[in-house]
């Protein structure tokens, strides 16, 4: 048994150690919003965040994951600048399919806390490990600075 | 309770199936070939269809569309109106679309409907192939008409309570107002009376004026899953979970065509988690959406089956195509375009032409094979209780699914459900039901208990069914002016008829339709020719199909004139296309036409000729571009659609190119929502820009050498364009025929970003991708 702090609860799987935590999520916690793109930290579709930080989860096992606190995308809006960003999604229409949408928005509620009012570049470096085939990303770009925006970052 | 005004009719009960392909035109292709029993095993329809007269749109597909507002609409006490969807949702937002124009017509509030996703049940809903960029044009009218019979019998239903004169009242805004003495009836109170109504006769429906449309071209509505994406809710294919489930992955032959030469599974078994290992066995070719064969590791997680995968100890028989390699196969198609051959165009006299010509020019253009590597690989989840299986799925053509799970289960398709859930991605792929029946196959092995199948991203990239992969030679003659008078063109890829039909070596029409015979230029004499290829991997669609590599060739080669010429490449693109008239698709040897009658959907060279003219307005086309900085132009017809792009590149000392800003310009008839179509172009935008400078599957030793988006690489938030601007050509008109969306966007992209990469730089790209071509 590994006991994990999901989402402020915490909860116990029966799995080995290795197991990447993104299996765990999704096939043991029922948690799909995090979602399986390619399993190497390659796409950013599986991105939470481990005390804060984005983080790809389908390289991390669960044995490093142990008592540090993750949130998923299910979570998030409960942080204001997830529910910023969640916001600014439906507002510019962001999504298309949406597979990836979670993980993008993971990885930018990790540049909001850190960066609150990103230029164009910063938003690039920290959104680029997060790939989108349908090519939303003009329409991240502008949602990511309306959060920010309504955020306070821009005044 | 609800109360469906709407009870849907008994469940269908007829035990004809068959399995539908993409569109009407492949079809009829293969009934002209002699393989009618190699066809028919996949259950085309008969040959006695042939002999009726020609049916076009939505007419012309498998079966059609429904209007009847007892399938699509249902009523609840409390006034929920839900909607049925019937075409699946990949990201083109057809489940706010469709949905939408029903609300319409029968004056509902959107903020009061809910929208319910058909099973796959072509009888009941009509045609559910969600592809060739479809779904509005062939079901916006059969949609409308849906709504306005739901309102007619909202309309009857309160006359009948009020005992007034049906004239004397009218559905507005989810009620019916008796306008005499202004009472009112909400559609929550109406939904039982209005369910026992009759359905009114199609013809006596009045439909809205266009001018009272709440929501049908006004684009302000927000997409009806959008809020379910953003936090984490909305469930796809992979997503689905049943009580006592397993979870496979599958070890599938990494070339076409081969077979599990021997197995041992005592490794993986001994994997914690890994329950069961089943071998899938292999369809004999053609590989139509037969699952590919291999072995299944069957666990309690996805870890632990693809652990137990690794585990499996495999020796492949590899079969004929193991041979396949990029490299000779890339030569061996230029070779066959540089000798005359199959002639399916011929205008004039091109030698005779080229040979007075004042000069003469060539190219050849290469295009590799693409994988549509949706983000969501490909997954699906079945179960069979009693007798009859359940399928859950990211299904572009759910019924295709239910027809080849029935057939390979032994059973009746009326025992088989298909759920579509949202596709993580579409593009083509998720047309292909391989994946829902390697679920089933799998439940099956196992009791019935309920299996999820989950595809990797190797396993995506390794057994998709590829873009084909195309050489396209170009000649031309031109005169003293350098205008164009002799256009010889000569293309040659494996088709995507290969993939049902072993035999086949030749595009077919709907290949050649897409932008290489029915060019509508204004040259005398043309010459069109396509020679054999032979098929080593499984050829698909991919968005917009064909028209990539021909409008990279068509639209790179007219601009190579236009600068041999020393012209202006957006004057002689207009002059090449020649004044705004309309053509015949039949006179251009264009037999397809995307399946749309020749008469509504003549080609319109004054609509290509205005979105050239409007893209170049509003880029700013001419402006005076910095050193280093280009801007380069196309335009291309497909999916009855007019769209020309102009690209803004700029590319550094080191050759390290960026995108500022693309222009495009799309002139799609009249617009249900213009918002998602300003998406659907921005993002065929993108995928156009990674078309051109990343794209590419190759083979060597007959398997895919990329395995991940390390190898794979699609385009990422740095590279993609700053700026996409999307202009909609304004006036369409809602009784003429409507054009397609999702996939016309993509084609201009490739060549109008080369053609401004030329302009920058002076370099002419005739290979793609550019990947480090530019890199000094």
């Amino acid at each position: 048994m590994i006991a994990l702090d999901i989402n402020g609860k915490r909860q116990n799987v029966d799995v080995p150690g290795d197991t990447p935590l993104l299996w765990a999520l999704r096939d043991e916690l029922g948690l799909t919003g995090s979602k399986f793109g390619c399993g190497m930290a390659l796409c950013g579709a599986c991105t939470v965040h481990i005390d804060g930080q984005a983080v790809r989860s389908c390289i991390t096992p669960l044995s490093v994951v142990a008592n540090r606190k993750v949130v998923t995308i299910e979570a998030v809006g409960a942080d204001p600048v997830g529910r910023a960003l969640q916001a600014a999604w439906v507002e510019v229409g962001v999504p298309q399919c949406g597979y990836c949408q979670a993980g993008q928005i993971m990885s930018a509620a990790a540049l909001l806390k850190r960066t609150p009012k990103p230029t164009d570049k910063q938003i690039d470096e920290a959104m680029d490990g997060n790939i989108c085939r349908c090519g939303t990303y003009t329409r991240i770009r502008a949602a990511i600075k309306q959060a920010a925006a309504r955020q306070g970052g821009a005044r | 309770m609800s109360a469906p005004v709407v009870r849907p009719p008994e469940a269908e009960t007829s035990s004809e199936s068959r399995v539908v392909l993409a569109n009407v035109s492949r079809r009829r292709f293969l009934q002209g070939l002699s393989l009618g029993g190699l066809v028919l095993a996949v259950g085309f329809e008969s040959r006695a269809r042939a002999q009726e007269p020609k049916k076009y749109g939505a007419d012309g597909m498998p079966n059609g569309w429904v209007d009847d507002p007892l399938v699509f609409v249902s009523i609840a006490d409390d006034g929920t109106v839900t909607i049925v969807c019937h075409r699946s949702e990949m990201g083109q937002g057809i489940r706010t679309g469709m949905p939408m124009v029903v609300a319409d017509e029968m004056e509902a509030d959107w903020k009061r409907v809910r929208v319910a996703q058909a099973t796959g049940d072509e009888k009941k809903f009509g045609n559910q192939d969600t592809d060739g960029s479809r779904s509005t044009r062939h079901f916006f009218e059969p949609m409308r008409r849906c709504g306005a019979a739901a309102r007619v019998m909202l309309e009857a239903a309160a006359a009948e309570r009020w005992k007034v004169p049906v004239s004397e009242v009218a559905a507005k805004n989810h009620e019916v107002v008796h306008r005499p003495t202004g009472r009112r009836l909400g559609y929550g109170a109406l939904a039982k009376a209005a369910a026992s109504q009759p359905v009114p006769a199609r013809a006596s429906l009045r439909l809205k004026d266009p001018k009272d449309f709440r929501y049908i071209g006004k684009g302000q509505l927000k997409l009806v899953d959008a809020a379910d994406i953003a936090n984490g809710k909305a469930k796809y294919g992979i997503d689905t979970r049943l009580d006592g489930m397993l979870y496979a992955v599958v070890a599938r032959p990494p070339v076409l065509g081969g077979k599990v030469a021997s197995v041992d599974d005592a490794e993986a078994l001994k994997v914690p988690g890994v329950v069961k290992v089943v071998q899938i066995e292999p369809s004999p070719p053609p590989a139509v959406f037969h699952p590919l064969g291999g072995v299944a590791v069957l666990a309690r997680n996805t870890w632990a089956a693809m652990q137990g995968r690794r585990a499996l100890k495999i020796t492949w028989d590899d079969g004929p195509n193991a041979s396949y390699d990029s490299v000779a196969y890339k030569a061996a198609l230029e070779e066959s375009a540089r000798k005359p051959a199959k002639v399916v165009r011929n205008d004039g006299d091109f030698d005779k032409a080229a040979a007075a010509a004042a000069k003469r020019h060539q190219a050849e253009y290469y295009i590799p094979h693409l994988a549509h590597a949706t983000m969501e690989p490909p997954a699906a989840t079945a179960r069979i209780v009693n007798g009859k299986c359940e399928v859950w799925g990211c299904f572009q053509s759910p019924q295709a699914a239910r027809d080849l799970v029935a057939k390979r289960l032994g059973m009746s398709a009326d025992d088989v459900t298909v759920y579509v859930t949202l596709l993580g991605g579409g593009f083509g792929r998720k047309s292909k039901p391989d994946f829902g029946i390697e679920a089933a196959v799998l439940s099956k092995a196992v009791d019935g208990k309920p299996v999820k199948v989950t595809w990797t991203r190797d396993d995506d990239l390794h057994n998709s069914y590829y873009h084909t992969v195309s050489v396209e030679h170009l000649e031309a003659g031109v005169d003293a002016q350098g205008k164009p008078v002799a256009w010889l063109h000569r293309t040659v890829a494996p088709t995507i008829i290969s993939t049902f039909n072993v035999e086949a070596k030749n595009e077919a029409p709907l290949e050649l339709g897409m932008g290489v015979i029915n060019v509508p230029f204004l040259i005398p004499n043309i010459r069109i020719e396509n020679p054999e290829a032979i098929a080593h991997t499984r050829i698909g669609w991919f968005r917009s199909v064909s028209n990539i590599p021909h409008a990279f060739a068509v639209q790179s080669f007219v601009a190579e004139l236009a600068a041999a010429a020393g012209r202006d490449p957006k004057d002689y693109l207009l002059e090449v296309i020649g004044p705004g008239r309309q053509v015949s698709p039949e006179t251009l040897g264009d037999t397809w036409n995307h399946g749309e009658s020749p008469e509504r959907y003549p080609v319109d060279t004054g609509r290509l000729r205005r979105v050239v003219e409007m893209v170049a307005r509003e880029s700013g086309w001419g402006r005076k571009m910095p050193k280093g900085s280009g801007l380069g132009i196309a335009a291309h017809y497909s999916f009855v659609s007019y769209i020309a792009a102009v690209v803004e590149v700029v590319v550094d000392a080191k050759g390290a190119l960026t995108i500022p800003r693309v222009d495009v310009a799309v002139d799609c008839g009249a617009t249900v929502n213009p918002e998602r179509i300003r998406a659907q172009m921005e993002g065929a935008t993108v995928m156009g820009v990674g078309v051109a400078t990343l794209g590419e599957i190759s083979y060597k030793a007959g398997r895919v050498e990329q395995n991940n988006f390390d190898s794979y690489q699609v385009t990422r938030i740095s590279a993609a364009p700053k700026i996409i601007r999307v202009h909609i050509a304004p006036g369409g008109d809602y009784a003429k025929p409507m054009g397609g969306v999702g996939e016309p966007g993509v084609p201009p992209i490739p060549p109008a970003l080369c053609n401004a990469i030329f302009a920058a730089t002076g370099k002419r790209i005739r290979r793609l991708p550019i990947r480090d071509q530019l890199t000094v």
